[in-house]
């Protein structure tokens, strides 16, 4: 890239990527810095679930806006992407739990999100691995499975955006500019209209006192098993239990992977810092998912890791501008649904570059709700 | 210690001495392809020491099985090619 | 699942010469030893078989050394992780193993190097050592054609073994040049017990045809090898085989040591002059320390196996004849290094990773060997990069990636810590990943 880049991208995570992706079907130039290689921070330590949510009506939003846009790009998708339509079963384990399959149906039907309500006996027809009794289910139909670091590769090397996006794996920022150009760590200064922050979990680094925090997570793969289950199956039971956001905590999640192999979440953690694996935690994870697939433990496991995700004290992610600089964009904090997210984020992104009018609306997501924690920049 | 163990091998019978390992145990059988790999070509053991992972059957239903590493035991079944 | 739990002095780790030794000399000094093994019989690699049928005296003697040293033989326990300092977790038949310990002894040996090259992966492509395994427990090789390829002393000793039982060996290739062969054999004159061995000597003694400089660009078959495409880098030719035990000398087993913490110099365990490693308590010998053969490793299971008894004066006694080994491994290295063409034997299309059929050409394109495994899946597999992690060494000459536990694939219910008594599992989280 001989001249200056429009946009300079600090992050080549899957957000980072989604963002430099809509940016350049804008008709921008792209420059994306990583320190490491593509989707080799947050994006390789997810399990990369492409699900609807309903926390919050804003989390509802952007997963539902963004699922869409998977759906729309799925077809040009390369085989690597590992692209599943395999949906979702939330798995009920009793009654109170079956509340919420109900409540959850009827909120997702209003919003023209297909579901069916499976009762005892279909979940077990559904997935016969599960433990026998459990009460019964929500399937979302639509939702899917990628392999993040892939889908990153993807938005970033394919075919119609390698002209204007220019990829520097292994290359540090030192900070963010407010005139949207970045210095590197060599001192290099590189000139942009607009620098955008992904850099996920490190945010921070280049944002001091940007409020996002490490919560790290724990996952475990398989070898191949073919069939053991069919879809990303996730528990209900976290519902009973303290929504503490501080605690280390963990619930049983599932995910079948094109290959045949199963990927075995979920925990999260705040203050671990390292990238080693806690057997304690492990521990409590692999026992949770044992009480729901009895017959896991037979399975054998090729890798455990662990990584970081980028947590905001509401959970949903700053996509925006900064307090600091206009021309400083803030593109993180999208926690564990980063993945689901990230389409929705580069499009954002570039309805604002262009001044076209947001896919949806985006004051939730705009860093400045989160008051003076998130114009700190020293 | 009996001297001789008696196992199947894709369903057929057959007889091995004791101390025989199960990826012996499918050569003598006369089958050279242990597995299929990820894009569908014949495998068969390497390393023969447990490290490589090329000589994985099934045993007793159960898949993956290292069978340059397992002895031969009375009435095990043995699947290959999967 | 099964779950059972043993403390020891000092647990060693690999039933090989050099574990056999430290575990025999601890164990006839006091305390308690345990010597675990993956396998089911003691002798480790290069003595496999012994305990069965004996053959080679020395490994007999040791044999019944250590099965009269007091020591605990644990056998067909994988050490998958280290949770803890002074705790091993072991994968058995049984179920999983807790393995506590004060000190720690590593001898886990080497691995055959084997490299790409079109046809590799067919089956009756093998290691030579890996066949002469598998030909000791049951293999049937009589009246088979199996041409031996690669480099390395073990070549004629495989070919010699395989002839025991009645395979038939049309050639011995060995890719080192035979100048530099010749120079190692005069040299061998420093260790009389070895030169009975010399390499293309010993060949020509047992009539086998052996010879230098050559090596194989492909092998051919349908799903099995039938011929093997033979170079001495201006001409190649054909020989019609059975089999093709082909390997490139040995690396070593570092998993665990580099799981432990322990240093590492030149792809081999930093140790001090008592086998100690870079981590207190920790120590590592034979293979993981240099590729210097059994003699070597049988002097260092000693020192190891003495300097942990606290008899440092007795192990300083044998510090001299592992001077002579390492001078003799050394001398090994070098006659056999590896001859850069085999860096080409790959095509694009050759498949580098056999575990996710990645090819060269895919592997190639990246940089290093974590960017090859998230984007090619090169080393995702089960064998966990161990066979093309070393290929993509020599190859690209790549740094193998970070380690974590399960330094083995494992069943799920093995990574389960130790503490049996399951918790409560309070604080359950929202479930996205």
């Amino acid at each position: 890239m001989s001249a200056a880049p429009d946009i300079v991208i600090v992050g080549a995570g899957i957000v980072g990527a989604a963002c430099a992706r809509e940016c350049a079907r804008a008709g921008l130039r792209v420059l994306v810095l990583d320190r490491g290689p593509i989707g080799g921070g947050t994006t390789a330590a997810g399990m990369g679930h492409i699900v609807v949510m309903d926390d919050s009506p804003a989390q509802f939003a952007l997963t539902a806006c963004s699922r869409r846009l998977w759906q729309e790009l799925a077809p040009e998708l390369p085989a690597a992407v590992e692209y599943d339509p395999c949906g979702t079963l939330w798995v009920a384990a009793d009654e109170q739990e079956m509340a919420e399959v109900h409540r959850k149906a009827a909120f997702y039907r209003e919003r023209g999100v297909r579901v069916e309500v499976l009762e005892g006996d279909d979940v077990a027809a559904a997935e016969p691995a599960l433990r026998p009794g459990m009460a019964g289910g929500l399937r979302v139909v639509d939702d899917a499975v990628v392999y993040p670091p892939a889908a990153a590769q993807h938005l970033l090397e394919s075919q119609e955006n390698t002209r204007r996006i220019e990829v520097r794996p292994g290359v540090t920022v030192a900070a963010v500019n407010e005139d949207g150009g970045v210095t590197l760590a060599d001192g290099t200064r590189v000139r942009a209209g607009l620098a955008v922050n992904a850099a996920g979990p490190w945010s921070p680094l280049l944002a001091p006192g940007l409020p996002v925090r490490k919560r790290k997570g724990h996952l475990v793969i398989t070898d191949r098993h073919p069939g053991f289950v069919h879809h990303q199956i996730v528990e209900l039971g976290y519902l009973k239990s303290a929504h503490a956001v501080t605690a280390d905590s963990v619930a049983f999640n599932i995910q079948p992977r094109k290959t045949g192999q199963m990927l075995i979440g979920s925990s999260r953690q705040f203050g671990a810092e390292g990238t080693e694996i806690n057997s304690d935690i492990l521990d409590r994870m692999l026992r949770r998912a044992f009480e729901y697939l009895p017959g896991l433990g037979r399975l054998s496991a090729i890798r455990a890791w662990a990584g970081h995700r980028a947590a905001t004290p509401d959970k949903l992610p700053l996509i925006g501008p900064s307090l600091v600089s206009d021309r400083i964009w803030l593109a993180t904090g999208h926690e564990g649904l980063g993945i689901t997210t990230s389409l929705v984020t580069g499009r954002l992104l570039a309805d604002h570059v262009l001044g076209r009018a947001p896919a949806i609306p985006v004051e939730p997501y705009l860093p400045a709700r989160l008051g003076k924690g998130a114009t700190l920049h020293a | 210690m009996p001297e001789r163990v008696e196992l199947s091998v894709n369903g057929r019978a057959l007889s091995v001495p004791w101390g025989t390992t199960v990826a012996a145990a499918v050569a003598l059988a006369g089958e050279t392809r242990f597995r299929r790999s990820v894009h569908g070509d014949a495998r068969g053991p390497l390393c023969g020491m447990g490290i490589c992972f090329e000589c994985r059957l099934t045993i007793n239903d159960e898949p993956h099985a290292r069978s340059c590493l397992i002895l031969c035991a009375d009435g095990m079944e043995v699947r290959t090619d999967e | 699942m099964n779950s059972a739990r043993l403390s020891f002095d000092l647990v060693v780790v690999g039933a090989g010469p050099g574990g056999l030794a430290a575990a025999s000399v601890a164990a006839e000094r006091g305390g308690s030893v345990a010597l675990l093994d993956n396998s089911p019989w003691l002798g480790g690699q290069i003595w496999r078989g012994e305990q069965a049928r004996p053959a080679v005296p020395r490994a007999r003697q040791w044999i019944e050394r250590f099965l009269a040293s007091g020591a605990r033989a644990v056998m067909q326990a994988s050490v998958f992780a280290s949770p803890d300092r002074g705790v091993l977790l072991a994968e058995t038949p049984a179920g999983r193993l807790t393995v506590r310990f004060k000190q720690l002894i590593l001898a886990t040996g080497a691995r055959e190097l084997f490299l790409p090259f079109p046809g590799w992966t067919l089956p009756g492509v093998v290691g030579p050592g890996g066949l002469e395994a598998m030909v000791k427990a049951g293999w049937p090789v009589a009246g088979r054609r199996v041409v031996v390829a690669g480099s390395g002393p073990l070549l004629v000793a495989v070919a010699d073994g395989l002839r025991r039982y009645g395979a038939r060996i049309p050639l011995i290739a060995e890719q080192a040049p035979q100048v530099r062969l010749a120079r190692f054999a005069t040299g061998l004159w420093r260790y009389p017990e070895k030169l009975s061995q010399a390499v293309a000597m010993k060949a020509r003694l047992l009539g086998i045809p052996y010879r230098a400089g050559i090596w194989p660009r492909r092998a051919e078959g349908r799903e099995r090898v039938e011929r093997v495409v033979l170079t001495d880098g201006k001409r190649s030719w054909t020989v019609e085989c059975d089999l093709l035990a082909c390997g490139w000398n040995l690396v070593p087993n570092t998993e665990l040591p580099r799981l432990l913490g322990c240093a590492l110099a030149g792809g081999f365990v930093r140790v001090d002059e008592f086998q100690r490693s870079s981590v207190a308590g920790v120590f590592c010998v034979g293979e993981l320390t240099a590729i210097a053969g059994g003699d070597a490793a049988l002097v260092q299971g000693q020192i190891a196996g003495l300097s942990a008894a606290g008899a440092a004066g007795a192990a300083r006694e044998l510090f001299a004849e592992r001077w002579r080994w390492h001078r003799f491994g050394a001398a090994l290295t070098r006659a056999f290094a590896l001859r850069p063409e085999l860096r080409a034997l790959a095509g694009r299309e050759t498949v580098v990773c056999r575990c996710e059929d990645v090819s060269r050409e895919a592997v190639e394109r990246c940089r290093d060997a974590r960017e090859a495994k998230l984007h090619s899946r090169c080393g995702m597999g089960p064998c966990q990069g161990r066979i093309c992690g070393a290929a993509t060494q020599f190859l690209f000459g790549w740094e193998s990636d970070s380690i974590r536990p399960p330094v083995f694939p494992v069943r799920v219910e093995s990574l389960l810590t130790a503490s049996e008594h399951s918790k409560p599992v309070s604080n359950l989280s929202d479930p996205t990943p």
